[in-house]
């Protein structure tokens, strides 16, 4: 058995451990990592200041590996095959693969070991500097490149006054021009940076109790600081290379060929630690590709690495910057907006017909529409492309590259669109993996899935040929109140259990009275016709609100009578209600007559709708809580109880990051923070959990509010039918809707805010409503010619000191 | 389970019809459930007026729930599906439309005046 061993456990080496494994490795994997976690997503990396956990940011460890970790490797020797740890363990290999990754590039400046002075690469780094930034109140960055700008974000979000000081002539030089530089560096000094360019270092200055006081410039000007982080690069880590005698480059980097095999044919090296054809890769997709082409080498296959697309687009400190392709050509074309801030340049054969490359900063658009065709012919001419946004009609070619960071091309998303039936993007990025990692190709997949050849059939069910969002936009504009109304005008035949539901989910959002009332009561699923929870033996269960899960001994009292009079059976539910069970039809407005008169209203557990919004108790007893999360927990569930929406909505309230009340798993989730509430939507447990993403931070709570509602609204505009927020906001891209909810991008968002006003208004319970209409009141019978008879065939036995259903044996259904 | 609507239709039209409610009780493109000597049966009243009837046990979950699924069409066939998991049965016939070789009992239904009579032998 070929025993394989992995130096390092950084993104690269979980993506080569992840194919080999995928692949049917029938070897034996031993991986020894440096750092005191397994691998994480080092892209992501400011996200731990943000919110993130570091768990959030790992991989997970695969199966059937050894995973050694703090096991720093100190020696190879070559000769006996066997790698040496600091501990003095020996592990010896038949395959060798290093992955040490690289370190950052600290210049020889005087103070450089000061206490204060940090690099930006680990949890651990961060983790340091977020320490440090407590009681400073100024922080510089030496280095203003990509990662440079991305630690001074961090820092801007640890509060402090930020500074960024770089070398070259202007802000990411290895990105942009000197036209894009300037633009972006009025971006950067508008949120209140400091922005130094041509500027040197001197030394760093310090204290009389050593620690970093500032940094000084070659003019003699200080920058006051009490945090400094470097960010002026990286080098490859190549001195186990170097130590063992392997080739490395004039400039550092292990040198490899085309299957990323080191001088030894016994071992590896991919990454950032790698150097091929004199470059060093340090962004992630190539290094993933390297990963691949090792594992493909490992496996016996003859895989090649081509010297790869080197295209960024990310977004920094609110910026988009992204470059693509050369960054020079015969002829170039600029378009430029001083007052927006755009900065769009293309470069292009000296027919100008050929894309060569291009230039953005402030808005990334022709990076998604133009990058395929880098080394193409244009499919129109460069000022119209840059004015308008791009192509109308893209032709791409099969073998242009949709998504760099895993290498796939469009012609592999379309074969995977038409061979497996896909129908959208979350499909598209669990099957072919493209937009999985940065995530800036996703407009892209989803015009090449309103292209591809395949029909994606939106229609709701034979009745309608519309989605849910589209019959949510007739109802809305054309102010239908009713079922039969939409649909002689804009479906056929009399509806189903698909459209019917959907349709008076929408009337409902959209505020037209009760859900039983004139022609909805037809529309309604059992469970909303009856307001309670239909069970297998066709008993129902009942569920009053307990907003945020705070209930008085008054009235878990009249639960507990209420239950014991009617013989239900009790149960604590996930979200920090009672659900009652066992009930019949006509004993719900008994049951619920007795509930309202003790203050009690519909939970809702019903309906698709807003369920609970869960929390933990807060800062109000608990000593680790830094805000009342009972409080918000209760005004969100009152403010936002009886929504109707696609799918059902689940929220809940953390006082502090512990997290007590599960959060991230819920649909929108707020966890508190010292400065006030930090959002999170698209969570979900269920078949998928999902984990929320951060939405918005420190946000007070009449912002929060804010969001929320503009959040929720969108959702129920748009979300196809039982879609929860978590499949909508992968299909919609976080970051598009960041910019309709936070920048109100699509101009709706004070319609978005009337509409819940709406909503907040014409709230009224639902089961008062029905204990107060006689005509509500009659559907509430087993049987319309013997009112007062129970169903015979419900029946019940003992089991733990309460009830359960006895079920009808079930014969034999088919004939 | 199999209940055969040829035995039905062989009785005499004019024996064995049962009162179980007036029209006005049913509410249009929903469905009620009666008793009959014992006998669960689902009656439903469609969006032109039409009626018919069917058993309300849901042979898929036995529970006696169909009067409370939700009624439409599939094609021209007026249908209810199951409230407990969604298998739709014609109106017509009884047959499972999801499954055909499941079927639910049928029974002759009219309007008398203004009540609805059942007929169940």
């Amino acid at each position: 058995m070929t025993r394989l061993v992995v130096v390092g456990h950084g993104p690269t080496a979980y993506r080569l451990i992840e194919t080999l494994l995928d692949r049917g490795f029938g070897g034996r994997i031993t991986v020894l990592g440096e750092e005191p976690r397994a691998a994480y997503d080092r892209v992501a990396l400011t996200s731990y200041l943000t919110g993130k956990s570091a768990e959030d940011l790992s991989y997970p460890v695969p199966e059937g590996i050894t995973l050694r970790l703090g096991a720093r490797v100190t020696g190879i020797d070559r000769e006996s095959k066997v790698v040496t740890t600091a501990d003095g363990r020996a592990e010896p290999y038949d395959v060798l693969v290093l992955a040490t990754g690289s370190s950052p590039f600290v210049p020889p400046v005087p103070g450089r070991e000061l206490e204060g002075c940090f690099v930006y690469r680990t949890i651990d780094d961060l983790d340091a500097i977020r320490e440090a930034s407590q009681g400073a109140a100024a922080g510089v960055v030496i280095g203003g490149g990509l990662l440079g700008l991305e630690a001074a974000d961090a820092l801007r979000g640890l509060g402090l006054r930020t500074h960024v000081v770089e070398m070259g002539g202007w802000l990411m030089p290895r990105q942009v021009d000197e036209g894009g530089g300037a633009v972006l560096r009025g971006h950067i000094e508008g949120l209140g940076l400091g922005v130094h360019t041509g500027a040197g270092v001197k030394e760093i200055a310090a204290g009389p109790d050593g620690r970093v006081t500032g940094l000084v410039k070659p003019d003699g000007e200080t920058i006051e600081a009490q945090v400094v982080v470097f960010s002026a690069g990286v080098r490859p880590r190549d001195e186990l290379a170097r130590s063992s005698g392997l080739a490395v480059g004039e400039r550092g980097g292990i040198v490899v060929d085309d299957g990323m095999r080191t001088s030894d044919p016994a071992i590896y090296a991919v990454g950032e630690c790698a150097l091929h054809e004199g470059m060093v890769y340090g962004l992630v997709g190539p290094c993933f590709t390297m990963a691949e082409v090792a594992a493909d080498r490992i496996l016996g296959g003859e895989a090649a690495f081509t010297p790869a697309d080197m295209s960024t687009k990310l977004k920094l400190l609110g910026v988009e910057v992204a470059q693509f392709g050369a960054m020079d050509g015969a002829l170039d074309v600029t378009f430029m907006d001083p007052v927006t801030g755009v900065y769009q340049k293309l470069f292009v054969s000296d027919d100008a017909r050929t894309l060569l490359g291009g230039i953005c900063v402030g808005d990334a658009t022709p990076y998604n529409t133009l990058k395929p065709f880098v080394g193409r012919e244009l499919p129109g001419s460069p000022s119209e492309l840059l004015f308008t946004g791009g192509p109308a009609n893209m032709d791409l070619p099969d073998d242009a590259q949709v998504c760099s960071c895993n290498n796939v091309t469009h012609g592999q998303v379309c074969t995977a669109i038409a061979e497996k039936g896909l129908t959208d993007v979350a499909e598209i990025k669990a099957c072919t993996r493209a937009g999985t990692t940065c995530g800036s190709c996703i407009p892209m997949l989803k015009q090449i899935l309103v292209k591809s050849g395949v029909e994606v059939s939106k229609a709701l069910c034979e009745h309608f040929t519309y989605s849910r969002a589209e019959l949510f936009d007739i109802v809305r504009v054309r102010g239908i109140t009713t079922f039969s109304q939409l649909i002689t005008e804009h479906g056929t035949g009399r509806g189903c259990d698909i459209c019917k539901p959907v349709v008076a989910s929408i009337l409902a959002s959209l505020g037209n009275g009760h859900i039983l009332d004139g022609e909805q009561g037809a529309l309604q699923d059992t469970n909303d016709r009856y307001l309670a929870n239909i069970q297998r033996n066709g008993t129902y269960s009942v569920v009053p609100r307990i907003p945020g899960g705070e209930i008085t001994p008054d009235k878990l009292i009249v639960i507990g009578e209420v239950a014991r009079d009617f013989g239900l059976y009790t149960k604590i539910t996930g979200g920090q209600r009672i659900d009652l069970f066992g009930a019949r039809v006509e004993q719900l407005p008994l049951i619920w007559k007795r509930l309202v008169d003790a203050g009690f209203e519909s939970g809702h557990a019903y309906g698709k709708a807003l369920r609970t919004v869960k929390s933990c108790v807060g800062s109000t007893w608990c000593r680790y809580g830094v805000q009342d999360s009972v409080g918000l927990a209760i005004a969100l569930e009152l403010r936002y109880r009886g929504l109707r929406s696609p799918h059902k909505l689940k929220s809940a309230v953390s006082g502090c990051a512990r997290e007590c009340a599960e959060a991230r798993g819920k649909d929108f989730g707020i966890i508190a923070t010292e400065q006030g509430w930090n959002l999170y939507v698209g969570g979900n447990g269920g078949f998928t959990p999902r984990h929320a993403d951060l939405f918005a931070s420190d946000l007070t709570t009449d912002e929060l509010i804010r969001v929320i509602d503009r959040f929720l609204m969108f959702y129920i505009r748009t979300a196809d039918r039982l879609q929860r927020t978590s499949v909508w906001l992968e299909n919609q891209g976080l970051d598009y809707v960041k910019e309709v909810v936070l920048e109100d991008s699509l101009g709706i968002c004070a319609e978005l805010d009337a509409q819940m006003e709406r909503h907040v208004a014409g709230y009224a319970d639902e089961w008062r409503a029905v204990l107060e209409d006689p005509d509500r009141m009659r559907r509430f019978v087993s049987f319309v010619n013997a009112p007062g008879t129970p169903d015979p065939s419900i029946a019940f036995e003992p089991e733990r000191d309460q009830v359960k259903p006895v079920l009808i044996p079930l014969a034999a259904v088919r004939s | 389970m199999t209940i055969l609507r040829e035995n039905l239709d062989a009785a005499p039209e004019t024996t064995g019809w049962t009162a179980v409610c007036a029209y006005t009780d049913l509410l249009p493109e929903q469905g009620a459930c009666v008793l009959v000597d014992g006998r669960q049966i689902a009656v439903f009243r469609t969006f032109d007026g039409d009626l018919y009837a069917t058993g309300n046990l849901d042979p898929f979950s036995g529970a006696y729930v169909l009067s409370r699924g939700i009624v439409g069409t599939r094609g021209a066939e007026p249908t209810v599906a199951s409230p407990m998991h969604k298998q739709v049965f014609s109106l017509v016939t009884g047959e499972c439309l999801d499954d055909p070789a499941v079927t639910v009992p049928t029974y002759p239904v009219r309007l008398s005046g203004g009540a609805v009579e059942v007929r169940v032998l």
